[in-house]
């Protein structure tokens, strides 16, 4: 049974329709990168599947045991984050908060699990530091240890290489990969089609050429050369 | 040296004095808690906007008659308050332009409302006294003084319980909401409580000075701490100081309470930035 199926979707905002009649489905374990130019609605599609916008019509429904507040996201940074007095730990922790419901505090397994997934992608370390002082690397990969604390099920990134420099790039998409392995469903955002063509399992390409399938009919139907 | 402790401590066996002293610490604590999290939001002037919005509705109040103006005056502050923190999320409504527009805007028709109907035969006195803040805070009744310390528990029990979904709102409204954290039902409890406490600030200093309670504590604090934990202790801790000291040297050297107050926390702002700079140097 899929994680998260959107059945005949249209999106848009004030009254303009971005997409229309979209259905897809994403199944557990899966690599879907979605790719398309500027404004075919790439980041709309995210936040509502993200429940953050509601669709024109349609529905994004989950299943396979996955609830609607067990969705990670790793969003584009934003400029209220850019000198936000925040250490590392504070920020990873508040990624347990859907767990808390009206308990005013983190419970020991909370704090713990903050810990571990601070382990899990190297940034142990770095759990004292503030967050606006860090690399760009080194915050994505804080922001990815908060989504991980809030699901270990499916995760929702938003060019999560934007801004980062070609090492630092690098190292996120191998990181994303090993989530991936570890079971973990990947939905990512992306402008770059070789790095989708590299690591996804699935394409959903938004636009005028709309796509839905696997990486290999994709790379079949552009003739190899994406 | 001696004689100024020797006048404080006379001051001090006033009750008027104790009053005083206490109401401006917890007013001083409330918004200093609300300002780490506005000061980040971008919202660092709404403190501003506000209290003129309160000044305008009290000019209308008087011009009805009511004595008990709150009744009016804290509605109307609190519609405006919401008003103003779902403009901010709007990317398409300037927040910015909407919060100048009613704060000159209430700043305007108040003075007008005041000029045309006031029956007081001391107007200017009166209008400066409520942009300046007046000495009501040395005539406190108890029952003010009881609002005030009601009011302060539940913004602080409020601070306390709330506190790490305040953080994770403040720092990510999206993520929040995404993961199942009612991020709008806060922003709408902390835009209600920011108004009431700004309408009770008011008294302390005036509705002109009402944000430097807000904003500077929290802005000296982040020049020095680098975690919200941190940032919000110091900055409450920088609270009360320095309206403490702000209002016992208004009282040794006879100046006007808000401005003094004020003052202090520009001093403090002052230190704390060069403390700030010398750490990252070394």
């Amino acid at each position: 049974m899929p994680q998260i199926t959107c059945q005949n979707l249209t999106l848009g905002y004030e009254g303009k329709t971005v997409i229309s009649d979209l259905s897809f489905a994403v199944g557990t374990g899966d690599y879907l990168c979605i790719v398309g130019e500027n404004g075919s609605g790439k980041s709309t599609l995210m936040k509502t599947i993200l429940g953050l916008k509601a669709p024109m019509s349609g529905q994004v429904l989950t299943g396979g045991g996955l609830s609607p507040t067990e969705i990670g996201y790793l969003p584009q940074q934003t400029v209220v984050q850019k000198d936000f007095p925040a250490s590392v730990r504070e920020v990873v922790r508040s990624g347990c908060l859907n767990r808390c419901g009206i308990r005013p505090f983190y419970s020991r397994a909370e704090k713990q699990m903050a810990e571990e997934n601070m382990k899990k992608l190297d940034i142990a370390n770095l759990a004292r530091r503030c967050y606006r002082e860090l690399s760009g690397g080194q915050q994505q990969r804080v922001l990815l240890a908060r989504a991980l604390c809030a699901t270990g099920k499916i995760l929702l990134l938003d060019e999560p290489v934007a801004g980062l420099d070609p090492k630092a790039t690098a190292d996120m998409y191998e990181l994303i990969e090993t989530l991936n392995n570890g079971g973990i469903t990947i939905i990512m955002i992306s402008h770059d089609i070789n790095a989708a063509t590299k690591y996804a399992s699935h394409i959903l390409h938004l636009g005028a050429a709309f796509f839905f399938g696997t990486k290999l009919d994709y790379l079949d139907r552009s003739g190899g050369c994406a | 040296m001696i004689a100024i402790i020797d006048k404080l401590v006379e001051f001090f066996q006033y009750e008027f004095v104790q009053y005083a002293m206490l109401v401006g610490v917890l007013i001083s604590l409330s918004s200093a808690l609300l300002g780490v999290t506005l000061v980040l939001k971008r919202f660092s002037f709404i403190g501003d906007g506000l209290s003129h919005v309160a000044f305008g509705t009290m000019a209308i109040a008087g011009a009805l008659g009511l004595v008990a103006n709150l009744i009016l005056v804290l509605p109307v502050t609190i519609v405006c308050s919401i008003f103003l923190m779902k403009t901010g999320q709007n990317a398409k409504i300037k927040g910015d332009a909407a919060l100048a527009m009613l704060s000159v805007g209430s700043l305007g028709i108040g003075y007008l409302v005041m000029n045309m109907f006031s029956k007081s035969s001391n107007l200017s006195g009166d209008v400066c006294a409520t942009l300046f803040g007046s000495r009501s805070i040395l005539t406190l009744s108890h029952s003010d003084i009881w609002l005030c310390i009601i009011l302060s528990v539940l913004v602080a029990s409020m601070f306390i319980l709330f506190y790490h979904k305040i953080f994770s709102v403040t720092f990510d409204e999206d993520f929040t909401t995404a993961i199942g954290v009612r991020a709008k039902t806060y922003n709408l409890i902390f835009a209600i409580v920011i108004a009431i406490v700004i309408v009770l600030a008011m008294r302390l200093v005036g509705a002109l000075l009402v944000s430097a309670l807000v904003i500077f504590p929290a802005l000296s604090a982040m020049r020095v701490f680098k975690s919200f934990f941190s940032v919000t202790v110091c900055s409450v801790m920088l609270a009360v100081v320095c309206t403490s000291l702000g209002i016992l040297a208004s009282i040794v050297a006879e100046t006007p309470v808000g401005a003094t107050i004020v003052a202090v926390d520009v001093a403090c702002f002052v230190v704390f930035s060069l403390t700030g700079f010398v750490l990252r140097r070394g």
